[in-house]
């Protein structure tokens, strides 16, 4: 089964300030760019499922210019926090990477 | 003064981060016009804003400060140092400045000074928000009284106005408290007469120095920044920039990939287009900055949310790690009976986040992988009103972080505790409050005072 990861040179996530998280997916080229810009697998609730966060507050950025979809949404726990355990966010992209996709028939 | 052209040398994204000698020659070499560093971010967490203290150590600073104080000596031009001791306070302007002192000192310089102070008072900050003119920024509500009062620290991120006046008044180094990162470098620019679309965009690519060129930790970066856009050329000459590179760096660390917030007015990339001039050089056209109705200033603030105390031990044995949820629950059970029993306090009254490093640590329930791991570190943080309080509760917890088995064991396993003591008190946390807005004018938050000394 294919992965978004499978699909990428990178998937990483970081802080946006301290109130605000955002995922970037580098898609290696224009048609992997083309499976995961699809509408049906990336939108504003798929998010919202795999991060278990408010869909109206989840912001979906494509650009096709740099093959990258960019995803931001509030930080679900402040930073810094007795339960936010990942200061940076750096490790938050996983779930999005870890997303299947269905190849389309060669 | 007249120019065609403002070349600014940014030579890595963090005083005291370190960068090669070369960078600040390379750049000089190159005819740089200003040397632009960031002091530090909000990005390693409410610690040092709310305890005013710096995320770099000493030696580090003073190193950096060293080579970028010689190189603007050198060059004659000015060097421009933001967001001082990590956040910004007053507290932090005075410990960057103290270093530059020394190291003035023991290089024979004695450049002019100017520091910049943006430390707010918060009382002055309510007079404002009963004025109506503070304003919550996405995804925060509105800002009451006592959320100010609480703070330990509250900084202003300044523009490049209070900048501008500092080189005005005859700076040849500025130290400036709490700016938005862009500030830094586009002041100089912006003093000159540069665009403000082309500037504000060249500021944001170079803002975390090296990091818009293929290899980071070669060294800095230099824009060259004109009456049409910008250019950027990495000063490494074993790194690139290349289209791809520079235009993706304006994703980094934003929630929106194609506006960016400054206090004057809104950078517009859209339109951006990114050439490759040659292998290693970009150039970047197009570039807009819409200027805002209303000029306002962004606040950061901090206050302590509780005291901490950690607790750290480890699991290898199969038996439990195959039932290492079922163990994590009892474990809560337990913990929350012992701590009523014994500390007569109820959950409300303290809280604590129990951690299975190794497990699902990182994601918690987001967490995609499923089996058992083969060893967990299960870290234990207290947090209550006061240092005693969590240390006792994590004093509670030692016998169970020690023995506790999962409920079908017939005997007490021993896990492994790294340290002696097993608990280690992290004093007291904060956590980031503001996320808001002030409707000021340029200059008003910001105290100018000159010389290195206070």
């Amino acid at each position: 089964m294919t992965t978004l990861a499978d699909l990428t040179t990178e998937v990483r996530s970081k802080n946006a300030g301290p109130f605000w998280l955002t995922l970037e997916l580098f898609l290696r080229d224009e048609p992997a760019y083309q499976l995961a810009a699809d509408p049906r697998l990336l939108n504003e609730r798929t998010i919202a499922a795999l991060y278990a966060v408010d869909e109206t507050t989840v912001q979906l950025f494509r650009i096709p210019t740099l093959n990258v979809i960019k995803i931001s949404f509030p930080r679900p726990r402040s930073q810094g926090s007795l339960h936010d355990r990942d200061m940076h966010s750096g490790q938050q992209h996983i779930p999005l990477a870890q997303l299947q996709v269905q190849q389309p028939p060669a | 003064m007249t120019v065609d052209a403002v070349r600014v040398l940014a030579a890595s994204g963090m005083l005291g981060g370190g960068f090669p000698a070369e960078t600040i020659d390379r750049g000089l070499a190159l005819g740089a016009d200003v040397i632009s560093v960031d002091g530090g971010s909000t990005d390693s967490g409410p610690h040092y804003l709310g305890s005013a203290t710096a995320k770099t150590t000493r030696r580090a600073v003073a190193r950096d400060l060293r080579l970028l104080l010689r190189g603007a000596a050198k060059g004659g031009i000015p060097l421009i140092i933001g967001s001082c001791g990590t956040s910004g306070t007053d507290a932090g302007v005075d410990w960057v400045a103290e270093i530059a002192a020394e190291v003035m000192t023991a290089e024979g310089l004695d450049l002019p000074v100017t520091r910049i102070y943006s430390e707010q008072d918060a009382g002055d900050l309510q007079t404002q928000l009963k004025a109506g003119r503070v304003h919550p920024l996405a995804p925060s509500g509105p800002l009451d009284a006592e959320t100010l009062d609480s703070c330990t620290h509250i900084v202003g991120a300044m523009g490049h106005e209070p900048i501008v006046e500092a080189l005005r008044g005859g700076a040849h180094v500025v130290l400036a408290g709490r700016a938005t990162d862009t500030a830094l470098a586009a002041a100089y620019p912006l003093m000159l007469g540069m665009p403000a679309g082309p500037t504000w965009h060249a500021a944001k690519i170079i803002e975390c120095g090296g990091l818009c060129t293929t290899k980071p930790q070669a060294g800095g970066v230099l824009a060259t920044i004109d009456a049409d856009g910008f250019t950027l050329e990495p000063l490494s000459l074993e790194a690139a920039c290349t289209p791809t590179i520079v235009a993706a760096h304006m994703l980094y660390e934003t929630a929106n990939p194609f506006e960016m917030r400054e206090p004057g007015g809104t950078l517009d990339v859209r339109s951006a287009t990114y050439v490759a001039l040659d292998d290693r050089t970009v150039r970047v056209e197009g570039s807009q900055f819409h200027p805002a109705a209303q000029y306002t200033v962004k606040l950061e603030g901090a206050r302590i949310t509780g005291y901490e105390t950690i607790s750290f031990t480890a699991i290898r044995d199969p038996h439990i790690l195959a039932r290492i949820d079922g163990w994590a629950g009892f474990m809560h059970r337990m913990l929350t009976e012992r701590i009523h029993d014994t500390l007569d306090l109820e959950p409300g009254q303290y809280d604590y986040d129990l951690r299975l490093y190794g497990h699902n640590a990182v994601l918690g329930t987001l967490e995609p992988d499923a089996g058992p791991p083969r060893e967990v570190g299960v870290m234990l943080v207290v947090s209550a009103a006061d240092q005693e309080t969590a240390t006792a509760i994590a004093k509670v917890a030692n016998p169970l972080m020690l023995h506790l088995p999962t409920e079908d064991m017939n005997y007490l396993p021993s896990l492994a505790f790294p340290f002696s003591p097993a608990e280690t008190e992290r004093g007291p946390a904060y956590e980031f409050t503001l996320n808001h807005v002030v409707d000021t004018t340029p200059l008003a938050l910001f105290r100018t005072e000159t010389g290195v000394r206070p």
